[in-house]
């Protein structure tokens, strides 16, 4: 009886001495060479598995940094300049810097601006419904507000604003992966570069309609008059097929077209409230003077005219 | 028990209220809007300009490609501008607008009422009157006739199928047709049936309209006497089942034959043409008159008795005007439908001027639309039985959320006929066709992307070798 449980023991253990030695030799011989720094490239990277750097994955996206000669085409929007000075010096190749990018939502179609002449009753899918028709208002461009963008962001930077119907974008989430730009069956969704301290400016519009019938669908539409580039110093705006269109390369934020656009169709974002420079004499007192405008922290830079700037887009009807 | 097709099909009430409304001729229009992509394929060149001077029945846009087709006026008058206008879904499509004045005919247009049964023999002639009567198919999918008509080489034709189905549940504009031009449908089927060299011509018609299945009967008996060019065409009463009036369906529950995956009907010798479309092809054949108005059913549960109409009109026709010649706007309406409540696109546009495939204005009420609020699939394969092309639509919608090409190809997505049964038959309310549509849509373009790159890869090779 003790016999059989020793031979037992003794057969168990030869037996897995031996199996372990084929599996050692076999996978000596099958080894697969791997390039040690992509599990490192690997690592330093955000692992949102977002695809927003073209690839599957983070996995995939060092498989490929680690192949290519250089960085110029292999850039991490999630993680940006930080993570790819990473990868760069750990592939030793130089790294190419670029400006971080936001998401912009260029529509103003907010539901007092846009008034409804349909209902839509189908599925609650933006992609769906631009397959059927062209929206539930005149504007065959705006936004359709299904929020097939809020659900494509991985990071929640996108949400629905109950009161306009328009997808707003959080900053300080958005990554600039641009999910929400292909999830947007009308392409109104644009990752811009985010600007110095934020500031930017664009056109809120993409209907390409002429402009009474664009300014008909919504009150606040670009309708391609052309003022805003008529009035850009640095010929940053151009207006195409009834739409005017701001390079970020180009565009020095001097804000002139804000003042200049008779519709409100461009915006401009986090720029520090202006300086009230005019009303210098006393007319009102301390009290009421220091209340609407916590002065700007950051002294003016690239903006030129705060006097001009100052006026809100106004609605010239 | 009756023919019908073999797979799949769902038995929605058939709710032709209007059956009994005889077609009735709508007033001229003061404008009409005639647009230039009323056809599957490329859209027509207007080839009249502003100011231009036109008779009903004067071609205004000509082909812009092989499958396209000519598109005429439908009233006489002048050329206001051409210029885009919102289409019924709101997109901008190139119109030509046209200010009525009278109602006079461009020149050889026959537009008594007399029945021409005799026709001539040759079929060149024939197919240049079918070609340039912009005749297109007016079963729905508004394919250039005369392209079908043209098998290409190597193929032939065993059997030539009328539908007459009309299996959309409140349509009845091809059922009034039938009644009232049985003759003129009867000769024209006739017609295509010599082009195509054919011996035999089906009818077919489901038995939800004995009238018809009579009349066309009775009227075959008398015309055969009069000519051997009328025989071998038949009548056939098909077990009434939706979609029974789709090409595949129809072939299937016919002839016993299923089209495989990526063929046409002409592969197992079919070709299958709409009752509307014979009478076009009568009309441009024997009357020389071009397509220039069409039946419209314009009806609704929400309609009394005396508002259901069937009207004769003319192409280019605001919708507007003719809800309001039909009564106006019912009040408890909330959506309008061009064409049947299965496959028909809700209009969001009255101001839309009707096309050439227009088939129905259809009124339904609130009740009548509202969607259930989507639950979980339960598995219950209810939309893989009512599928009529075999297809697993609960699998197909899974992968299209997913967005998985591979797999919607794999599983053929590109066969979906947008019958819309699976979202008929869901229990889980889960809107099938709208999320397998777009699974559609993204493999379709895959295919013909793949198509396009096969075919440029082929052209070099060639080129090479010279």
């Amino acid at each position: 009886m003790t016999s059989t449980i020793i031979w037992t023991i003794v057969i168990i253990a030869v037996l897995g001495l031996v199996l372990a030695v084929v599996l050692y030799l076999v996978a000596e011989k099958f080894k697969v060479q791997e390039d040690p720094r992509i599990d490192e490239v690997e690592k330093a990277m955000p692992g949102a598995n977002c695809g927003g750097c073209g690839f599957a994955g983070c996995r995939a996206f060092a498989e490929a940094a680690v192949k290519a000669p250089n960085l110029d085409n292999n850039y991490c929007p999630v993680g940006g300049n930080a993570v790819m000075q990473k990868v760069a010096s750990i592939l030793g190749y130089e790294m190419v810097e670029k400006a971080p990018m936001v998401a912009v939502v260029r529509c103003n179609g907010t539901c007092a601006n846009r008034p409804k002449i349909n209902e839509y009753g189908g599925m609650k899918s933006c992609k769906v419904k631009a397959a059927l028709y062209a929206g539930d208002t005149a504007c065959a461009f705006g936004c359709l507000g299904c929020g097939d963008c809020v659900s494509a962001c991985q990071f929640g930077a996108l949400s629905m604003d109950e009161e306009t119907g328009l997808p707003v974008v959080d900053e300080s989430k958005c990554v600039a992966c641009g999910a929400c730009v292909k999830a947007c069956p009308k392409g109104i969704i644009e990752l811009r570069n985010k600007g110095p301290r934020g500031m930017r400016v664009y056109v809120s519009c993409v209907n390409k309609d002429k402009g009474p019938v664009a300014r008909k669908a919504c009150k606040a539409a670009c309708i391609g008059c052309g003022i805003c580039a008529k009035n850009c110093p640095h010929d940053a705006i151009t207006v195409e097929g009834n739409v005017a269109y701001i390079d970020f390369a180009k565009c020095k934020l001097c804000r002139k077209c804000v003042a200049a656009c008779p519709t409100g169709a461009i915006h401009d974002v986090n720029f520090p409230k202006p300086v009230d420079r005019t009303p210098k004499p006393a007319a009102k007192p301390a009290a009421t003077a220091a209340a609407p405008a916590p002065v700007p922290v950051q002294p003016e830079t690239a903006a030129p005219a705060p006097a001009k700037a100052a006026a809100e887009p106004t609605v010239k009807e | 028990m009756k023919r019908t097709f073999s797979i799949g099909g769902v038995h929605p009430a058939d709710s032709k209220i209007s059956r009994g409304c005889a077609i009735e001729v709508l007033p001229t229009p003061p404008v009409v809007y005639i647009s230039v992509a009323q056809h599957i394929g490329a859209p027509a060149k207007p080839i009249v300009a502003p100011g231009d001077k036109v008779k009903t029945g004067q071609p205004v846009a000509e082909p812009g490609g092989f499958v396209s087709a000519y598109i005429h006026s439908s009233v006489s008058g002048t050329v206001k501008s051409i210029a885009p206008r919102k289409d019924l879904a709101g997109n901008w499509q190139t119109c030509i607008e046209i200010q009525v004045e009278g109602d006079e005919w461009a020149e050889g247009i026959d537009t008594s009422d007399t029945l021409i049964t005799d026709f001539t023999d040759d079929n060149k002639l024939i197919m240049d009157k079918i070609r340039l009567g912009g005749v297109v198919g007016l079963g729905g999918a508004t394919f250039p006739t005369h392209v079908k008509l043209a098998p290409p080489p190597g193929k032939k034709c065993e059997m030539l199928i009328i539908n007459g189905c009309e299996c959309e549940p409140y349509l009845t504009s091809d059922f009034r047709t039938l009644l009232e031009k049985g003759e003129q449908v009867v000769t024209g089927v006739a017609i295509i049936k010599q082009v195509l060299g054919v011996d035999k011509a089906t009818i077919a018609i489901e038995d939800n309209k004995p009238e018809a299945i009579s009349h066309i009967t009775s009227v075959l008996e008398t015309l055969r006497k009069k000519s051997p060019k009328f025989e071998g065409i038949s009548v056939m009463s098909l077990m009434k089942k939706y979609p029974e009036g789709g090409e595949k369906q129809l072939i299937d529950a016919v002839m016993g034959r299923q089209v495989p995956s990526g063929a046409l009907p002409i592969d197992v010798g079919a070709v299958v043409q709409n009752v509307a479309t014979a009478l076009a092809v009568y009309d441009a054949v024997q009357k020389n008159k071009p397509i220039v108005d069409n039946s419209v059913t314009v009806t609704g549960d929400c309609l009394p008795m005396d508002r259901q109409h069937n009207f004769l009109v003319r192409v280019g026709t605001p919708l507007s005007y003719i809800i309001e010649h039909a009564g106006g706007m019912p009040e408890n309406a909330v959506k309008v439908i061009s064409g049947g409540p299965m496959m028909g696109k809700a209009i969001a546009n009255l101001d839309a001027a009707t096309l050439k495939g227009t088939s129905a204005l259809l009124f339904l009420t609130a009740e009548q639309t509202k969607r259930q609020p989507e639950t979980n699939c339960i598995r219950c394969g209810k939309c893989a039985q009512a599928c009529p092309m075999g297809l697993e639509p609960f699998l197909l919608q899974k992968y299209a959320r997913l967005d998985n090409a591979e797999a919607l190809e794999e599983n053929a997505v590109q066969d979906c006929i947008e019958c819309g049964c699976c979202l008929y038959s869901c229990p889980a309310y889960i809107p099938l066709l709208d999320i397998i549509r777009q699974g559609k849509v993204k493999v379709m373009g895959i295919i013909r992307a793949r198509a396009a790159a096969a075919k440029a890869a082929a052209e070099a090779a060639k080129a090479e070798k010279k």
